[in-house]
């Protein structure tokens, strides 16, 4: 069974994002980027997968700029098998990045896509979903666990107020949570050995997807400050405070 | 091996990741309980730690010393007892068989070492051999097919967890001096080998040293490294390099430091404004920034000229010398600019200018380090 885990490079997780003086997005120069952490999760969850001898292929793709490619190589340092660039220097909304993996998909045929729920640069939540929809396969977003048996996938989806269990058949599109899995650090010799994996790189015009923008960003602000709490001396201030702010 | 640009940035991307989310949060822990949680041995074996400097064909990463020592760097910038726990294995308990091996001693050993299966110590220190390491009185006596070790050791990092040490013995006693020593490859459950209790230090706790006795030991002839009366220059060789390893160490520990100053200097305010806003306080930051980034060019600089094959005896003694001493002074600044909180356990800088002041005694004190400066710089006549 071979599962393909698409990637995202985005701004790292660590770095405090500063928005661009003329308001049109982040500001990306000089920024580190790593793997989105939620596309790390699906990383893991596959290569945990062949480990258990369910899926027998693990296949990286990444649809973005050159230096997506690093990214990838963490991908096959953590344990995937091989990898591909949809190489283009376009910002793609996620309708346009799910017709790009579809027609990956189509060259591909895996019978598992398992990816993050969604990139915390956009933070969207939207390609999974959308991906299942043009392939008309069925979905299980936000997963906590996945077990493959039998042509089907048993999911766990953490919902409000619980977990929901969906078997689906395959092929299925999976999308990961934050607790299905705590990734594991590539291995110093693995990402050494990362090096000798097959990288394909194909441009994004070679496959023929319509990947115009629909949406249009009017401006971008950075989070309003928040301001300085008070300190109260005892619990009936407190809730005297409270109820003052209409919050009691 | 070298390793190209991508792939060194993300093996120094991965170290610091480990570095500071899973060893940083544990650094009071470990100075606590003086011990290393097994599960983060097991993490350091599972990322290739242990393995850092050992060739490929054995396991290892085969890094150059400049990788290394960037690597090293990363390691430096939480508490030094963690680097200490494959430390040996990387450095000087494992370079003497890498450099003199015999192929049949190599995969023998290598492997585990890389894995960190095995764990290693390197044996020279004795009660009355210190800076005059070439005094070695341990003697090793030939007898048959093997050698009979007797005497002691002691101040042995990782001696109570050792599996293999390098033990550096005479075996020739009517040649005073390193020419009479010869370098051998102990296992731990050789019979008559015995570790002593772990000493109380004053700092790194969750590393440890111990004595190690030798009780009429018997070390098979083909575990000897190098030939009879090699054992000095193996040991020099091998600190040579191991010197290297800790000026990376020092420079990423002040880096810690100054990290930690500038932040608390911003953040604690006195006469109405941030202390960073002193000149005095700024002019501590500077020497120190100052100061770290001559050790890091110095350091790195020596390795690459290690790597380009060139003898660098003299410049890697500098390095240790002028490192070691600067991580010293950075540590005492930083506690100055940390002011009572400098002095008080839970804010972890008085662990640290405790940690840093090994650095300046062992693989060499700094004296030792101005006698070999000296004496190789008058050999070369500038
Ligand atoms: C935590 C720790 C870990 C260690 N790990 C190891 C290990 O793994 N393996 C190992 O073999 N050893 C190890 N050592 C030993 C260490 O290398 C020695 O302690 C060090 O080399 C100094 O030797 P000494 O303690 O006998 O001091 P001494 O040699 O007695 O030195 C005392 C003082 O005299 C000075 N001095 C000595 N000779 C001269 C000279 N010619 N000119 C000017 N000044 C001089 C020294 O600089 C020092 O200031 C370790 C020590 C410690 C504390």
């Amino acid at each position: 069974m071979k599962v393909l885990v698409p990637v995202k490079r985005v701004i790292d997780y660590n770095v405090k994002a500063r928005v661009k003086a003329d308001q049109t997005g982040v500001d990306l120069a000089n920024v580190k980027m790593s793997m989105n952490p939620f596309c790390e999760i699906a990383v893991e969850e596959a290569v945990r997968l062949k480990e258990k001898g369910a899926a027998t292929e693990v296949v990286a793709v990444s649809v973005g700029p050159t230096q997506a490619q690093e990214t990838l190589r963490t991908a096959l340092a953590m344990g995937a098998d091989r990898a591909i660039l949809i190489q283009t220097d376009q910002d793609l909304e996620p309708l346009a990045v799910a017709k790009v993996l579809k027609a990956v998909i189509a060259e591909e045929g895996p019978q598992v896509v398992l990816m993050g729920k969604q990139a915390i640069d956009g933070d969207n939540n939207a390609t999974g979903q959308m991906l299942a929809a043009l392939l008309d396969w069925p979905q299980a977003a936000f997963a906590s666990e996945v077990v493959i048996e039998g042509g089907k996938a048993k999911v766990t989806r953490e919902v409000d107020g619980g977990l929901q269990t969906l078997n689906v058949d395959l092929p299925a599109v999976v999308t990961a949570d934050l607790r299905l899995n705590e990734p594991r650090y590539a291995s110093l010799p693995n990402i050494m050995k990362a090096k000798k994996k097959p990288l394909d790189v194909k441009e994004l015009g070679s496959l023929g997807v319509d990947t115009a923008p629909r949406l249009k960003v009017v401006k971008v602000t950075e989070p309003p400050k928040r301001s300085a709490g008070i300190k109260v001396e005892t619990a009936a201030d407190l809730v005297s405070n409270l109820k003052t702010a209409g919050v009691l | 091996m070298a390793l190209d640009a991508a792939t060194r940035d993300q093996l120094i991307d991965t170290v610091r990741r480990f570095v500071t989310e899973r060893l940083r949060p544990l650094e009071a822990q470990v100075a606590e309980e003086d011990a290393m949680p097994d599960d983060v041995v097991e993490e350091m074996k599972g990322l290739g730690l242990f393995g850092l400097s050992i060739p490929e064909q054995y396991g290892g990463l085969d890094l150059s010393m400049e990788d290394e020592c960037l690597v090293v760097v990363e390691l430096g910038r939480t508490s030094p007892a963690f680097r200490s726990t494959f430390g040996t294995n990387v450095g000087i308990g494992s370079q003497a068989l890498v450099m003199f091996g015999t192929e049949a001693q190599k995969q023998k050993y290598l492997p585990g070492i890389a894995s960190g299966e095995i764990i290693t110590s390197f044996a020279l220190t004795e009660p009355e051999a210190g800076s005059d390491s070439g005094a070695v009185q341990t003697r090793a006596v030939r007898d048959g097919d093997h050698y009979v070790l007797n005497g002691a050791k002691r101040y042995i990092t990782n001696a109570d967890k050792a599996d293999l040490f390098t033990v550096m013995a005479r075996t020739d006693p009517n040649k005073p001096g390193g020419g009479g020593v010869s370098a051998f490859l102990v296992e731990r459950n050789s019979p008559g080998l015995t570790v002593g209790k772990s000493e109380k230090k004053m700092g790194q706790q969750g590393a440890h040293v111990s004595e190690v006795f030798f009780d009429n030991v018997r070390v098979p002839a083909e575990n000897r490294i190098g030939a009879e009366g090699e054992g000095f220059k193996v040991a020099m060789q091998v600190l040579d390099k191991g010197r290297l390893h800790i000026s990376a160490l020092c420079v990423g520990v002040a880096e810690r430091l100054i990290a930690d100053s500038v932040a608390y200097a911003s953040d604690r305010k006195q006469f109405g404004q941030a202390l960073s806003q002193f000149q005095l306080i700024q002019g501590m930051i500077a020497d120190c920034k100052t100061e770290a980034l001559a050790a890091r060019a110095l350091t790195m600089e020596t390795a690459r000229k290690r790597d380009a094959g060139q003898n660098v005896t003299m410049e890697a003694a500098a390095a240790k010398y002028y490192a070691s001493e600067m991580v010293g002074r950075v540590a005492d600044r930083a506690v100055q600019i940390f002011g009572g909180a400098g002095y008080i356990a839970d804010y972890g800088i008085e662990r640290f200018y405790r940690d840093v002041r090994i650095f300046r005694i062992y693989e060499g004190t700094s004296q030792i380090q101005q006698v070999i400066i000296a004496r190789e710089t008058l050999k070369r006549g500038g």
